[in-house]
């Protein structure tokens, strides 16, 4: 694989950069591999990337029905954090800032990792003491929480509506320095060019029609474009997880749904960090291109429509204009939807199944992109292994049974409720 | 903007209605046993189907009854509407 170097950028400008290799191979399907992985998003590219760097498995495929990165990797608003208060999300999550951290060197790929810092903002005395609690937690666990009062709050963000008069006025706020965002893109393309190098068969245009389970064994899978013999078969296709869990007669603790985000128009820099609105869901970032990026809510129902409705969009951007009032000033410049795989307690699932050499990464919800090395990292070991890693040992399948909940916004099961 | 057609008050706006998830879950009959994988296919199990799929929804802004909506979850579109106690065909 050709290096990606400034001396190998001056070597090419001389031919007018018409000699760059293809940063990943179209190949067709071979008959077999040890590993199929479904779903080309970030997690399935990072989990073959992981598979043959960690485990040096490298006959891999991943099945990919549209092109990669097509998905949520590309639909998302880019915020990368570990701000969690239970044990099991905040360890995984900062074993995953430490592999963000890393990434771009170990791909050699400029993903743009940019630790400008979160803030999620507090309205009240009582959700002052709530963040106080959940810093502690965190700072238990490693990483960085700062509570911020009213006034520092106002130094980091002057943007914000501080006069007396609000509905919701700013108490203060939670930090996490570390916290930041990334090229969501890149981190799809650096991990496809990596896997590629290493062997993996990356193949697009291929929809999964069926499995081929046998004496409660995975054996491979059917696909529009052939049958594929897999000793080891790992499903990570997020809001298409029940579409495939149904070919597999399995019913899942997972509901799909539909989560719109949007950018303004390019404006000069006014924000360097992520800020969360606190008294209802709504965030924001600026982009280096300058465009306000923010997200919010989900639309309320079932849904694989990847299109959203404008009622959500309005009550999302209603917080936003609440928290910064300069944004009523500004144009709309694109909105988009994604689907989501929401899990019946917020947290996801990365577990063995009852079927050997089948195995699950679901149940993402609102926070995929920012896990998505750590997701890789921790399912390679899972499907390598036929044994769940130590980080990923909470997020299992059958918790919802065994009443072990990783419930962070005690919000229970009706997860159109945000 | 969906429309949703309340079948006690006619055609409205989504905004009027609050969602209320899979209505073909059913909760376990309490004179019986109950084993704990009924409780899981009723507390956290669910189909998600793409394509029809009959739904709850509350007309919370207006007559505030529970009805039953039979809607495409990748188009949106709408079929069939009807009260919480009908049976659907």
């Amino acid at each position: 694989m050709q290096k990606y170097s400034i001396f190998n950028l001056v070597k090419n400008a001389f031919s007018n950069h018409q000699n760059w290799d293809l940063a990943w191979k179209d190949p067709t399907p071979k008959e077999e591999y040890d590993v199929v992985i479904i779903g080309g998003g970030g997690h399935g590219l990072a989990t073959a990337y992981y598979l043959a760097k960690e485990h040096n498995i490298t006959k891999v495929a991943i099945i990919e029905k549209g092109w990669i990165g097509g998905g949520n990797v590309g639909r998302n608003t880019t915020i990368i954090r570990s701000n969690y208060m239970h044990d099991e999300n905040g360890l995984f999550s900062e074993f995953g800032m430490d592999l963000w951290r890393k990434m771009s060197q170990d791909l050699n790929y400029n993903v743009m990792f940019s630790p400008r810092g979160i803030i999620n903002l507090a309205h009240s005395d009582a959700q002052m003491n709530a963040y106080a609690r959940r810093g502690n937690s965190m700072r238990l666990n490693g990483i960085d929480a700062v509570l911020l009062n009213r006034e520092q709050v106002k130094e980091i963000i002057p943007m914000a509506d501080f006069s007396e008069n609000v509905r919701f006025p700013i108490f203060g706020g939670l930090m996490q320095p570390s916290a930041g965002t990334a090229r969501h893109d890149a981190v799809a393309w650096g991990y496809a060019r990596q896997a590629d190098s290493m062997g993996v068969d990356i193949i697009q245009n291929c929809e999964v029609i069926g499995f081929d389970v046998s004496a409660g064994k995975i054996n491979g899978i059917r696909t529009s474009r052939g049958n594929i013999k897999a000793k080891k078969v790992g499903l990570c296709v997020a809001g298409s997880t029940n579409i495939l869990a149904e070919k597999l007669n399995m019913t899942l603790p997972i509901e799909t749904h539909l989560l719109q985000a949007c950018v303004s128009e390019p404006i000069k820099p006014v924000l360097d960090n992520v800020v969360t609105f606190g008294a209802g869901h709504f965030y924001v970032s600026q982009s280096d291109k300058g465009e306000m990026v923010m997200g919010g809510d989900l639309d309320g129902y079932n849904s694989y429509a990847q299109r959203g409705n404008l009622p959500t969009l309005q009550h999302v951007l209603t917080e936003g204009i609440a928290m910064m009032p300069f944004l009523s000033k500004l144009k709309m410049l694109r909105t988009w939807g994604g689907i989501m795989d929401m899990s019946m307690d917020g947290s996801p699932i990365i577990d063995k199944t009852h079927i050997e050499g089948l195995y699950l990464n679901c149940g993402w919800c609102y926070g995929g992109f920012k896990a998505t090395p750590a997701s890789g990292w921790t399912f390679a070991h899972t499907i390598a292994q036929d044994r769940v890693h130590e980080l990923n040992a909470g997020y299992s399948l059958n918790r919802f049974s065994t009443g072990h909940l990783i419930d962070e916004k005690g919000l229970g099961t009706k997860t159109w409720i945000s | 903007m969906l429309y949703i057609k309340c079948p006690h008050c006619g055609m409205r706006p989504q905004t009027e209605f609050s969602y209320g998830g899979d209505a073909s879950v059913k909760r376990p009959e309490l004179n019986k046993d109950v084993s704990d994988q009924e409780w899981d296919d009723f507390v956290y199990n669910r189909k998600s189907l793409r394509g029809k799929h009959l739904e709850l929804w509350q007309h919370i802004s207006g007559c505030r009854q529970w009805i039953k909506v039979e809607r495409d979850t990748a188009t949106h579109e709408i079929f069939r509407t009807f009260k919480a106690d009908e049976e659907v065909a």
